[in-house]
């Protein structure tokens, strides 16, 4: 940041506070809240780089214009109400603002977020801002669609109850031709998986188009099927560069009997995610959501927004899955943080809770929960921990951990379903699956050469590195 | 042919499966009984065995229906099921080993 330019904006936050810092403030039930982690630029006082945060993500400009007086700006203004330390951290503080309802469109996750993370995040009298949190009151939640079935009915349509249900994702992710990808999809299937997923890269490439990838894809699932007795199902991703394609992509897998297909919401956009949610609802389609580009977002701790922010704007956009990370695997997450969105994902109510990152209590009504679904790096070692922080509804995703047994896919489907299974079976009985682990995969395994198998290919592997984004009240 | 939860595991001894029946009374959901003939057995409903066992919290009366509905039903696959009416789903449901 340049220091020339503090005189400047100085005047402005001063005004800012005048008019948007408001501590007595007494926030109303329909209030959407936000609480903003901000490191203001040296000299800044907090209640004015609050009341500015306030003001640049609601009403305010930088300046005083006289179209203000032609509206009632008490009514519409954001408030900052509030002003935390954060534990450990003498740099940066919380700020708490209340936005009046009428200030966004209902039902429209865009709208709230081109105020809430707008032209505010690159304003010169903060260094950086963070959103942590977001209360979405039950007026507002009850105008979105939400998830296009939820968890309930996803049970119901696959047939898969008492248990989280097991996913892959294609490997190699590009390049495969369709047929042999469809390959790859029956083996696992057929093997005991529930769900294969494209990878997020494939979209229709030259070397192997949508329509192609669709058509194999789909005798694969049917093949499983007819073979296994049980309801399968593989996400065929139909994220495209337009919202017409998509929309082309979409009816193409409904016409072949798809039970599922797959969007990335923030690559694709709130605008189409919300619009494809809608059409899974009216077309009783299941929608499985991946979330490339979240940790640009969400990574660094003191700028971006927080993941648990981006779950509740896919929960309100809408998708009967969200991918959450693993805790165990290759990707970041420290676990009771992920245990606060995996809640704020699936729950009907959440409790403001600060040992889990979670700022807010957040009623969702009735608006359905979706699945958690732990993707990356896991492998069948991990299933015993898996199951324990994540409970049933989830789904477990392993790619690497099924097509690179050594066997085969349909082995490593077998292995970790085996694995799952022995797991959920242990836990039933009361056990401590978590201490007991080893135990109970080992037994397990006596009746399972493809579980034996895995559990030597990989038991070497962990993925112990520390968190980049710890919780404030761990730093402390 | 497969039968979704547990049919990965070797089949389930008797003092296993009254394990998983207690799991059922212990969460508080309700037990029923279902079962079909093995030649129809991909689609959603199943054949109730009498009403679920509504509040019935002993595991030995949970089993002995499941019995009564196995001996009426021979050859059939019998399903035993935890209805959790607060979360309106199954909370569980596998299917019991032949006798």
């Amino acid at each position: 940041m340049s220091t020339s330019k503090e005189s400047s904006y100085r005047a402005g936050v001063k005004a800012y506070r005048q008019t948007y810092w408001e501590p007595g403030y007494r926030v109303r039930d329909t209030d959407i809240l936000a609480c903003f982690k901000i490191t203001p630029q040296p000299g800044v006082e907090r209640e004015e780089a609050a009341a500015a945060v306030a003001a640049e993500s609601s009403t305010g400009t930088w300046t005083t214009v006289w179209t203000d007086l032609l509206t009632d700006l008490e009514h519409y203004k954001g408030r900052a109400y509030r002003i935390e330390d954060v534990p450990g951290d003498p740099d940066r503080f919380y700020a708490f603002v209340a936005y009046p309802i009428d200030l966004f469109e209902e039902g429209s996750v865009v709208n709230v977020f081109t105020s809430l993370v707008g032209n505010v995040f690159g304003f010169k009298a903060i260094r950086a801002l963070r959103l942590e949190d977001v209360r979405f009151p039950i007026a507002y939640v009850m105008t979105c669609g939400g998830p296009p079935h939820g968890i309930q009915v996803e049970r119901d349509r696959m047939d898969k109850y008492g248990r989280p249900l097991l996913g892959c994702t294609i490997k190699p992710k590009l390049g495969l031709s369709a047929k042999n990808y469809g390959r790859a999809v029956y083996e696992c299937l057929r093997g005991g998986l529930d769900f294969t997923k494209d990878d997020e890269n494939v979209n229709s490439q030259p070397f192997m188009r949508w329509r192609d990838r669709f058509g194999y894809v789909m005798e694969a699932v049917k093949k499983a099927e007819a073979e296994t007795g049980e309801r399968k199902g593989h996400y065929l991703n139909v994220t495209a560069p337009t919202p017409e394609e998509m929309y082309r992509r979409a009816e193409f897998a409904k016409s072949l009997g798809a039970p599922i297909i797959m969007h990335d919401y923030l690559t694709g956009g709130f605008c189409a995610n919300t619009g494809l949610a809608n059409w899974c609802r009216e077309n009783g389609v299941l929608l499985h959501i991946h979330r490339a580009m979240h940790a640009v977002i969400d990574r660094n701790p003191h700028h971006g927004i927080h993941f648990r922010v981006l779950t509740k704007a896919l929960r309100l956009s809408g998708g009967d899955h969200l991918h959450t990370g693993t805790v165990v695997g290759k990707l970041e997450g420290d676990r009771q943080a992920t245990l606060g969105w995996i809640d704020l994902l699936r729950e009907k109510s959440v409790k403001e809770d600060r040992e889990r990152g979670i700022f807010f209590d957040q009623d969702w009504g009735a608006m359905p929960g979706a699945f958690a679904v732990a993707s990356g790096g896991i492998h069948v070692w991990h299933m015993p921990a898996l199951l324990a922080i994540f409970g049933d509804d989830a789904v477990f995703q392993f790619g690497g951990g099924t097509l690179g047994h050594p066997q085969g896919n349909a082995a490593g489907a077998t292995a970790n379903r085996v694995a799952l299974e022995a797991c959920v079976q242990a836990r039933n009985e009361g056990r401590s699956i978590e201490r007991e682990g080893k135990d109970i995969l080992t037994a397990a395994a006596r009746h399972s050469p493809e579980l034996k198998a895995a559990m030597e290919t990989w038991k070497e592997i962990k993925f112990e590195f520390d968190v980049v984004d710890r919780l404030a009240a761990v730093n402390a | 042919m497969k039968n979704e939860t547990f049919s990965y595991l070797p089949a389930m001894t008797a003092p296993q499966v009254r394990k998983q029946v207690e799991h059922i009374v212990a969460r508080g959901w309700n037990a029923a009984i279902e079962h079909t003939d093995p030649k129809r057995r991909g689609g959603s409903y199943w054949t109730m065995w009498k009403l679920p066992l509504f509040g019935e919290r002993s595991v030995d009366r949970i089993l002995a229906e499941a019995e009564a509905c196995r001996k009426a039903n021979p050859g059939h696959l019998v399903r035993l099921i935890g209805y959790d009416n607060a979360r309106q789903t199954l909370g569980m449901a596998f299917v019991l080993p032949h006798a």
